[in-house]
């Protein structure tokens, strides 16, 4: 029997092991996958439940009911990989050997890494989102809260789900209008970027978004600690902004097992083929989703555009085919702009956002780089396509390669 | 490509106003280019940035980021932001003679 191990039961581990799975001869091969937790969290819901939305039960599913049977599933930490050895080894002492490899294990929020970040004021008056717990005690915050200062800080690039920072203070000038509280709340924006998003179409329009939002944008400042005691940020060089309330990205960061088994660089992302996912190092092993260090986005979009080119490029290396099918770094995501609106973006490591219509070209039903009803749609719909269609591995009536129709320069 | 003179030799420049051509580079266009960021004089701390900047580059095609030049450089990320106020990589790439770091999207 060849082994077949995938290595997290997020969204692109989940993902690839249902397309994989009903094409890899079953006497042939033994697949398995583990994850430390039996949770699975749809994160892209987490922007929503600060401002009650969704709850924590909209958020969440047990991991078993999008595993298909036949497949040994561990739940366990995986402590290291031995890539010379093929074998992994999980925090109980277990070993696993493979064949092949893919490794699926994401990214994460790691606040300790700037000074004074966890101290006094977290979970008091500073929080993240891109965690359960985080996005939790902001809603529980949010509802007591009479306003003041509220600062969105990314620390540092890169982050996944980028757009994620904007549509948060883009939903936040929406819910304290609906409070009737926004005239007492002063929103910024503060980044690493020299503008509101990093691709130079986009980020003039996402500009002129926060503008019109009286949202004030505070661009390359580089976050190097907190100053708990006095409530302000201070950037590396020495500029300062006060808060009341400090909503923060953390840096993200791939898990530490990838540090502990020498595969990362600085970040813990591993070094990735942009176009094959295959390893820059070892022949088999393939990465896939938010663990990568590819110069795409993180999102869960992206992860499902790189299963179809993995899917393919699996098979042939298996049967000792040249790779051919190339990732180009698809990006699509809705922005949540606020006030029941939407704003789509679809891009790829060459073509920054433009605008036009999408899927369709000049006839949509979605709208490029502009607010519309129907993007904030496309949004909603995007939690119940997640469920039932992306993690069990199924064809979306879009392509995974970019497509300029539809585009205008 | 556009080109510029820079110390007196005609290099190729790329879209963002940076060497296109690492190799057409010398120390003298590095003082040129620190006065243009800026930067009115080159210490020995910069050069060990910028040196490190360029066999970063000749290694892996591209400028590191700013935690990589602090890990492995040995100059501080406080120290980096003094010696180029605003923005180390992009700064340090410049005045080395690299093209734009493309770390972030
Ligand atoms: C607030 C927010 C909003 C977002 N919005 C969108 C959106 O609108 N659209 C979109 O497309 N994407 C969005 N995303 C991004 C999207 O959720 C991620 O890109 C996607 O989940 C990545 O999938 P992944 O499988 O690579 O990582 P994950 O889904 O995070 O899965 C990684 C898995 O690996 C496991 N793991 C890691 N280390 C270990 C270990 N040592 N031992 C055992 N198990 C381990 C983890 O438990 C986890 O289950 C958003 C993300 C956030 C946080």
């Amino acid at each position: 029997m060849k082994k077949l191990v995938i290595l997290g039961a997020g969204t692109a581990g989940t993902m690839i092991l249902n397309k994989l799975e009903p094409v890899l001869d079953k006497d042939e091969w033994h697949i398995t996958i583990v994850d430390q937790y039996e949770t699975h969290y749809y994160q892209p819901g987490f922007l929503f439940i600060p401002f009650g939305i969704y709850n924590k039960k909209d958020v969440i599913k047990p991991k078993r009911d999008f595993f298909p049977s036949g497949v040994e599933v561990l739940f366990d930490s995986i402590n290291k990989i031995e890539p010379k050895e093929n074998k992994i080894i999980l925090t109980n002492q277990k070993v696993l050997n493979y064949d092949y490899l893919i490794i699926a294990t994401g990214c994460k929020i790691n606040p300790d890494e700037t000074e004074g970040l966890t101290k006094k004021g977290w979970y008091k008056n500073i929080f993240d989102f891109y965690t359960i717990e985080g996005a939790m005690g902001l809603a529980h915050f949010l509802k007591y809260w009479e306003g003041g200062k509220m600062v969105l800080n990314i620390t540092e690039m890169p982050i996944k789900c980028p757009v994620a920072p904007l549509e948060f203070v883009f939903l936040a000038d929406w819910w304290f209008t609906e409070q009737g509280i926004r005239d007492k709340v002063e929103i910024s924006f503060v980044t690493p970027l020299d503008g509101a998003f990093t691709k130079p179409r986009a980020s003039k329009v996402f500009g002129d978004f926060l503008s019109k939002k009286n949202i004030k944008l505070v661009p390359d400042f580089s976050t190097g600690s907190v100053d708990h005691e006095n409530n302000k940020i201070i950037s590396w060089d020495e500029k300062e902004v006060p808060y009341d309330l400090l909503v923060t990205i953390p840096t993200n960061m791939g898990d530490e097992l990838i540090a502990r088994s020498g595969m990362g660089d600085e970040l813990n992302f591993v070094p990735t083929d942009k176009q094959s996912l295959l390893s820059k190092n070892h022949k088999n092993i393939f990465i896939i989703g938010d663990a990568t260090d590819l110069p795409s986005s993180k999102a869960g979009s992206v992860a499902h555009f790189e299963a179809d080119v993995l899917y393919d490029n699996f098979l042939s290396a298996i049967e000792g085919r040249p790779l051919r099918a190339k990732f180009d770094g698809h990006a699509n995501c809705y922005i949540e702009s606020g006030f029941g609106k939407g704003i789509l973006i679809d891009f790829n490591y060459d073509t920054e956002p433009l605008p036009g219509k999408y899927p369709l070209p000049g006839v949509g039903p979605f709208s490029l780089l502009e607010e519309t009803k129907m993007n904030h749609y496309g949004k909603i719909m995007f939690r119940w396509m997640y469920w039932n269609l992306l993690l069990r591995g199924a064809e979306l009536p879009i392509e995974s390669q970019m497509l300029m129709a539809g585009k205008r320069k | 490509m556009a080109t510029r003179e820079i110390a007196g030799i005609t290099v190729e420049i790329d879209e963002d106003g940076y060497m296109a051509d690492h190799t057409q580079w010398n120390i003298e266009m590095a003082v040129i280019l620190a006065k243009e960021q800026e930067i009115e004089e080159l210490t020995d701390r910069h050069y060990v940035v910028i040196e490190y900047m360029r066999k970063e580059f000749e290694e892996n095609g591209t400028g590191p980021s700013i935690r990589k030049l602090n890990k492995q450089s040995g100059v501080s990320t406080k120290e980096l932001y003094q010696l180029f106020p605003g923005g180390p990589a992009k700064k340090a790439a410049f005045i080395a003679g690299i093209t734009k770091p493309h770390g972030c999207i």
